[in-house]
């Protein structure tokens, strides 16, 4: 499959546009969206992205002109004054920022909706110019729109790796920052502006409607392989372009089959596993791990409970009942007893009666003396 | 009734039930997750047409109205992970979902009335259409009975749970302290949400259910501070953006559901500006008269020190606060033009003395610190 997808490129004109267009908006979404999601932006870049679609409408009307610079920094102005007014609302009223998002993000569509529909009713306008900002169609991407994305990434990407240090600071500690004497509001409409470019870079291939999920996915995918930001930032990167591609040749192969969504499904699927799988904190080895930590403790618990018991006799291996220990439940005390008597911690003897052996008592008191010096150490 | 009385009509009661809950969303911080289910709900709509392959099915808005408490729940189970952080996970989820309903709605689904665009945007103007007939009596669009029931029971659920509601969004803590388990009523709230939702969309869209659902309560939540007041005032706002919204469209010949959500932008935008308390002009005002206030008691305990010290009568001379308070010059004239009209100094030649209400108010302000 993936050489016959291989050869369609190589051969597809259309496709091999698609494709570079989707790998530029991949790699810059993602390392942006890394800075978004870290500092707690990521509903930020939905709101950013449905409030271009007025910019977008705007511009066309009017310039009458349907080149991608223009429609793209008429959605950019959009995007970044949805920004500068979620700022304003939440700093200057007691409106949280969720409400603040929610207006600015439904309002400024709504409006774009407005400009749209008188925008289709002008004799000059071709329906499907404006209606791919929604859900995205990677197959009308051209030359002159991929020429246009990659001076766009590329201008991003360097102002990125230029105030690196700035915007890691930024991200991680901005009191830091502050008292560093640098000028925290210049980079953080900096940071932002290079977010809304990121999104807006986005419009045509994945729409305004699900542009959000390529800026935050990739990113939080990221963030449970590594704990390290450079790395998050191109891994991140890496993700998105791979989703995008994915997700542009499979909708420009598959017949009625959208951009915007397809990537999302792709992105999404690619952050279930990351959740689930990534090492150290992937959910399962969380359960690996808490199922282990739960074993090791039921066993040393009889252990110390057995030594105990043992102390009361002359004889530390005298055996006792095994239902003295019946509170920790007598399934988890069955299983425990087998698996130490194969160990060869505990001897079991007829009538349900159980010691330590030797190596068990040794281990027993190690496992007291720890605890011990542990709960000291705490206390 | 005419067409487009109806549409206003619904309109209206779309805002009117929308904003109910909507405040409760507004004040307890979720307003996004209205987002989220207005987006998530397409699922649980193309899964369930196509089960039952009738577009009137109830069980459309049923399989809607679970939907979206599922991706409350979804949400709300990613965020206990503490994988990733709260808004991050709500903007993982939903798009998910909302995804997979387009890709099914397009490739299998294409040709039928519902499609992508009248999803997001809705198509009011055709709700005058669809008629409920019973025994050959018209008794008006469904829509509008569909949105009756919708607002009954919202209406309903908060009278009946005002107190209850009242107390899990202000002191939540104190709430489950006193047994009110507020993760069920949190639930039922999520429910209602959805339920709201589901009903809206068909008529408005998804954008524009999110736009009825924050703007109007965040827009009475800049204009009083008490619960009851909040909820009748978020209802009447909705209600003035739909129909304002109607005439705008109707005036520009765009899309209604696009022009109400700009309405609710339009007075939201006039109150946080000139609302009385918590506006943006209110707050600047407030803020250059604290400036004077405290200038003010300043320049009277300065004054109030030079008399107590017997200090050198230079201290008391207008030309000397400009330097003593590091303010500029026309502040300080300012600053004295106003204790003056205050009555808290008088002027002698270029010396200035405190009366006796004003040698209070310095006593005053230095005990309070």
């Amino acid at each position: 499959m993936f050489e016959h997808v291989f050869h369609l490129i190589a051969s597809n004109y259309t496709l091999q546009i698609v494709t570079l267009g989707a790998l530029i908006l991949g790699i810059t979404a993602g390392a942006l969206g890394a800075f978004a999601v870290l500092r707690e932006q990521s509903l930020l870049g939905d709101a950013i992205s449905h409030a271009t679609l007025p910019g977008v409408g705007l511009a066309f009307l009017i310039t009458q002109d349907k080149s991608p610079l223009t429609l793209l920094i008429g959605a950019g102005i959009a995007g970044w004054l949805g920004t500068i007014c979620v700022k304003l609302i939440t700093q200057s009223t007691r409106v949280t920022k969720d409400a603040a998002l929610g207006i600015i993000l439904s309002v400024f569509f709504g409006f774009g909706l407005v400009i749209i529909t008188i925008v289709q009713k002008l004799p000059t306008a071709t329906k499907a110019g404006l209606d791919k900002f929604l859900f995205g169609n990677a197959a009308t991407l051209l030359k002159e729109d991929v020429v246009t994305m990659t001076y766009l990434s590329s201008i991003v990407l360097l102002l990125l790796i230029l105030f690196w240090k700035e915007f890691k600071l930024l991200t991680f500690d901005n009191d830091f920052f502050k008292s560093l004497g640098l000028p925290f509001h210049i980079f953080d409409i900096l940071l932002t502006t290079l977010i809304v470019s990121a999104i807006i870079l986005g419009l045509q291939t994945v729409g305004v409607v699900l542009m959000s999920a390529m800026i935050v996915a990739p990113a939080a995918a990221a963030r449970q392989w590594t704990d390290r930001l450079g790395v998050m930032v191109i891994l991140s990167s890496f993700l998105g372009a791979l989703c995008c591609v994915a997700g542009a040749i499979t909708s420009s192969i598959i017949p009625n089959m959208p951009t915007g969504p397809i990537i999302t499904v792709y992105l999404s699927l690619t952050v279930i596993i990351s959740l689930f799988l990534a090492p150290h904190r992937g959910l399962v080895w969380d359960w690996i791990r808490i199922f282990h930590q739960r074993a090791m403790i039921e066993s040393a618990s009889i252990l110390q409970n057995l030594l105990i018991l043992s102390e009361s006799h002359t004889d530390p291996f005298h055996p006792h009942e095994a239902a003295v220990l019946k509170t920790l439940g007598t399934d988890t005390l069955r299983r425990n007893i087998t698996k130490l008597v194969r160990a060869g911690l505990i001897k079991q003897y007829p009538g349900n009666l159980i010691s330590l052996t030797p190596l068990g008592l040794k281990k027993a008191k190690v496992l007291t003396h720890n605890l011990h010096t542990e709960s000291q150490r705490l206390i | 009734m005419s067409p487009s009385l109806e549409i206003i009509i619904l309109a209206s009661l779309v805002a009117l039930t929308c904003a109910l809950p909507g405040v409760f969303l507004v004040l307890r911080r979720i307003s996004l997750m209205s987002d989220a289910i207005s987006h998530a709900i397409l699922l649980g709509i193309v899964v369930m047409f196509f089960i039952t392959k009738d577009l009137s099915s109830p069980l459309l808005l049923i399989g809607a109205t679970i939907t979206g408490v599922l991706t409350v729940t979804v949400t709300e189970m990613l965020i206990r992970t503490q994988k990733v952080k709260k808004d991050t996970a709500i903007g993982l989820v939903f798009p998910f979902l909302f995804s997979i309903g387009v890709i099914l709605l397009n490739k299998y689904a294409s040709g039928i009335h519902l499609d992508a665009d009248c999803i997001l945007f809705g198509e009011i103007a055709f709700a005058p259409f669809d008629r409920f007939i019973f025994q050959n009596v018209d008794l008006g669009p469904i829509g509008l009975w569909l949105m009756s029931v919708v607002f009954l029971l919202n209406l309903t659920f908060i009278i009946v749970f005002y107190k209850e509601l009242k107390l899990a969004t202000f002191d939540p803590a104190l709430a489950a302290a006193l047994g009110f388990t507020p993760i069920l009523l949190h639930y039922a709230l999520m429910s209602l949400v959805s339920i709201t939702a589901v009903g809206a969309f068909e008529n408005v869209g998804s954008i524009l259910v999110v736009a009825l659902f924050i703007a109007p309560p965040a827009t009475a939540y800049l204009l009083t501070n008490r619960l009851s007041v909040m909820l009748i005032l978020s209802g009447a706002i909705g209600i003035i953006a739909a129909i304002s919204g109607y005439w705008l469209a109707h005036f520009l010949d765009a899309n209604i559901a696009g022009s109400m959500a700009t309405m609710c932008g339009v007075i939201f935008f006039i109150v946080f500006i000139f609302a009385p308390e918590h506006g943006w002009l209110a707050r600047q005002f407030f803020r250059r008269f604290k400036q004077w206030d405290f200038a003010k008691d300043i320049l009277t305990v300065h004054l109030l020190q030079t008399e107590l010290n017997h200090a050198d009568q230079t201290e008391q001379i207008v030309s000397h606060m400009t330097d003593h308070m590091l303010w500029d010059h026309p502040f300080t004239i300012d600053v004295i033009s106003r204790c003056l009209q205050d009555g808290l100094i008088v002027q002698e030649g270029e010396k200035l003395i405190l009366t006796n209400y004003g040698r209070e108010k310095a006593k005053i302000s230095i005990l309070k610190g």
